[in-house]
């Protein structure tokens, strides 16, 4: 499905359906990176995924399978000065901020070489040095914290601005409405991203938003909002570019809400009981972004199958090359049961 | 060479499953994602999909079968071109109780010698001043010394601040670095922390601690946690302040002491002053410390009025206990606005012949052992004294720590005087008996001198 974007809105009950114009094709060069990002996201997860099968990788572990483009578009409207915030389902961010697939890999199997040095694992991990904020497992927090680091952006004036992802189900915290009164009130540079795959754990939006017009939370604070595929990369890219654009030049914040879905279950350990064989089927053989992408990208004659392959044998050994670093790095030293508490004056 | 499909852990406590069903059989060609197998855990019965492409080559675990241990290979795939993922060919690794357990290293709460408590200002000029000035004095010398710390919170601005500590600040400093925020506590202290991570040195004013609570998931989940889960990356310079504890007739929801609640989380530092030297002092090593510093006062405190150093950059050490009276019968430990009653307690027991030793603890977190622990030594007794609740506060701490450290030294049991275990009554003569008084103090000494074991 090459050709328009369709984005499923529903106000109340009534179902609309809304043609938008065609996102612009980016240069192949573009293309393929996005392809790229996308999926090392996919396999670098199944990889994770198999990993916690063989008991490596303990706990609670979210995988991000399905919702690829919705990160990897927004990265692609971002600069170096920008910064990153998400919650627990944070694979697929790290990964396309830069982070090494290696290390993080590693901190999901509790080992020194991870990020964390094994002591935050698959929902806490950070790296400053991408200004990437983490990974955090309370549901919404991230919400207020990245509106804190955009007004860190703008207090030090450095020009970046903080893209802060949350589910749908976060949308319902408290505290994302009393961080985007401050936002709003004081023209932070933040944009909200809000991932709204249909479903908090096993309760769909239906049964858990009195609104499911996530992109209109904003509207009370007068914060403009839009809606776009999340499944599809091209069509997240370039609303993203337009919204980036719009909290750079000092407007304040913007909600941007991707419609997408996740096809494993909410965690590991999710039985998968709220939602139908049919409808993850549907998602993944009809809507998948990978899919979308690769099909664009020979209809136009940018690569062929052969090209495909080899793009594929890459990525694979990237995630096989992580889990095996994983596998052969210690786990921490006892010693490091004490260390990291307070910085030491 | 065929890989193995390995029987998965499909959740954080399985350890077997049974192998309820296949839906492939040898030869099926499966694709990564597809479902292969359903096993039933010890929640729910789930779906096994196939990770890498191939042929299933052998079904090695039938299906019915109960009790299939995690890691059994259960079923060979031959995968086309690449060879197997390493992954799937690695032995088990050690799971959860199988593990062997490593040994813990003890707690770093070894009992060092105490280095002097050194005062450079000792014998300097004095000033007069209120524990609120002192306050304020220390956010605008922090505040001119560098420009990332700013002050946010209720009413700090145009309003000059609920309890006026931050006076002036605002024409001083202007509105960039003196945020009137709206009545949004979960939502500012998080912004706070966030912007903390991101390298500003923000002081979180609350109205009051009592407060706090719509906020404390932030401070501890967020900014107490974070640099432990970050293995050492993500610091959180920040201070919480605010008054804390019961202030005068505003009943149980405006009357808690959370000295213990917040001393209990790693990750933070506690400090309660009770002189404004001390105030002033502890406020600026407050916000130039690297770590998320809840920094408790008392209301009642805030018009009262001390000598201060006239010193251009009073610096009083975080985690040093002070002692302010010495005495051999008795230790009296106190913090904050009991410090004031305890010395008032130990001139009466003076009177009557008792010598106490009054140790104002100053830190909550991390508490100053040894001082306390050396005290003891010497008056062989211990009475700790906080307004907050009796029940896991910072008494029973001391009295823990008193038995592991010093308790040959002890001639009596240690004695607590705190608040009561209610919530703050509204009638005046009721707020009095919840609180602990001076006479409650003098008495409770009397009695554990007299005690002999
Ligand atoms: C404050 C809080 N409440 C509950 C949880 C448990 N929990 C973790 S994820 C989750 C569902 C969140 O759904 P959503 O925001 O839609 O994100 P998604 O998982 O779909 O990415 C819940 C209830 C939590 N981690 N934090
Ligand atoms: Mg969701």
């Amino acid at each position: 499905m090459a050709s328009g974007v369709r984005a499923a809105r529903t106000a109340g009950t009534v179902a609309v359906e809304v043609i938008e114009p065609k996102p612009v094709v980016p240069p192949a060069e573009e293309l393929f990176k996005l392809y790229r990002e996308m999926l090392l996201i996919r396999r670098f997860e199944e990889k994770a995924g198999q990993l916690y099968g063989m008991g490596l990788i303990g706990g609670f572990c979210h995988l991000y399978i399905g919702q690829e483009a919705v990160a990897v578009g927004i990265q692609h409207a971002l600069t170096e000065k920008d910064s990153v915030i998400t919650g627990y389902r944070d694979h697929g961010h790290m990964l396309v901020c830069g982070m090494d697939p290696r290390r993080v890999m590693a901190e999901l199997a509790g080992r020194v070489t991870g990020y964390s040095k094994g002591k935050g694992g698959s929902m806490h991990m950070f790296a400053k040095e991408v200004r990437f904020y983490g990974g955090h497992g309370i549901v919404g927090a991230q919400v207020a914290l990245g509106t804190g680091i955009a007004f860190a952006h703008k207090y030090k004036k450095d020009g970046g601005i903080c893209v802060t992802y949350f589910g749908d189900g976060a949308a319902n915290q408290g505290q994302v409405y009393e961080s985007f009164n401050m936002a709003a009130l004081w023209k932070l540079p933040v944009l909200y991203v809000i991932e709204n795959n249909r479903y908090a754990m096993g309760t769909s939006t239906e049964r858990h938003a009195s609104t499911r017009e996530l992109y209109q939370r904003g509207l009370a604070f007068g914060i403009p909002g839009a809606q776009v595929d999340g499944m599809d990369v091209l069509a997240v890219r370039e609303k993203a570019i337009e919204a980036v654009k719009y909290v750079r030049e000092g407007n304040g914040p913007f909600v941007l809400e991707a419609l997408t879905y996740r096809y494993r279950g909410h965690s590991m350990s999710d039985p998968g009981k709220y939602r139908t064989k049919e409808e993850v089927q549907e998602m993944r053989e009809r809507h998948d972004p990978i899919d979308k992408l690769k099909a664009l990208m020979i209809a136009e004659g940018i690569a062929d199958e052969a090209r495909f392959k080899e793009i594929d044998k890459e990525i694979r050994d990237i995630c096989n090359e992580a889990a095996r670093f994983a596998q052969d790095s210690p786990e921490p030293d006892p010693s490091e049961l004490y260390t990291d508490v307070l910085v030491e004056a | 060479m065929p890989t193995p499909v390995l029987m998965p852990a499909l959740s954080p406590t399985m350890t077997e499953g049974t192998l309820a069903r296949w839906l492939k059989k040898p030869g099926d060609r499966v694709k990564p994602g597809e479902v292969i197998a359903e096993i039933e855990t010890d929640k729910a019965t789930m779906e096994v999909e196939a990770v890498d492409e191939g042929t299933i080559a052998e079904i090695l675990v039938p299906e019915g079968t109960e009790g299939v241990k995690v890691n059994t290979p259960i079923a060979l795939i031959v995968a086309e071109g690449e060879s197997p993922p390493a992954a799937a060919a690695a032995p088990p690794p050690p799971r959860g109780a199988e593990a062997a357990r490593p040994a813990a290293p003890a707690a770093p709460r070894v009992l060092r010698p105490i280095e002097p408590l050194e005062e450079s200002w000792a014998g300097a000029k004095t000033v007069k001043l209120t524990v609120r000035e002192a306050l304020r004095d220390a956010m605008a010398e922090e505040m001119r010394r560098d420009p990332t710390v700013f002050l946010m919170g209720e009413e700090v601005g145009y309003y000059q601040g609920a309890y006026k500590v931050s006076q002036g600040l605002l024409d001083e400093f202007g509105p960039e670095r003196v945020i009137d925020t709206p009545i949004t506590e979960y939502g500012f202290t998080g912004l706070g922390v966030g912007a903390a991570m991101a390298g500003l040195r923000p002081i979180v004013e609350f109205m009051t601690w009592n407060f706090a609570m719509q906020a404390i998931d932030h401070i501890i989940n967020s900014a107490a946690k974070t640099l432990y889960m970050s293995g050492g990356q993500m610091n959180c310079p920040i201070v919480f302040r605010g008054p804390n504890g019961a202030a005068a007739r505003v009943a149980a929801q405006h009357s808690q002491e959370y000295s213990s609640w917040y001393a209990h989380c790693p990750g933070l530092k506690v400090v309660a002053p009770y002189s404004a030297a001390d105030a002033k002092g502890l406020l600026k090593a407050a916000i130039r410390d690297p770590n998320p510093v809840v920094f408790l006062e008392n209301e009642v405190l805030y018009g009262k009025s001390f000598e201060v150093p006239d010193v251009p950059d009073l610096l009083v050490p975080i985690g040093r206990a002070k002692i302010l009276r010495r005495g051999r019968d008795l230790t009296i430990t106190a913090f904050s606005i009991m410090v004031g009653k305890a010395l008032e307690a130990a001139e009466r027991l003076a009177a009557k012949g008792i010598e106490a030793e009054v140790v104002d603890l100053r830190t909550l977190r991390p508490l100053d052992v040894e001082t306390v622990v050396e005290s003891v030594k010497r008056t062989n007794r211990l009475l700790s004294v906080e307004e907050g609740w009796p029940v896991c506060g910072i008494g029973a701490e001391l009295a823990a720590l008193v038995m592991e450290h010093a308790f040959d030294w002890l001639d009596a049991p240690v004695v607590r005087v705190t608040g009561k275990d209610v919530p703050m009554p509204y009638a005046a003569n009721l707020e009095r008996l919840a609180l602990p008084q001076v006479e409650d103090i003098a008495a409770a000494a009397e009695a554990l001198v007299a005690r002999r074991i």
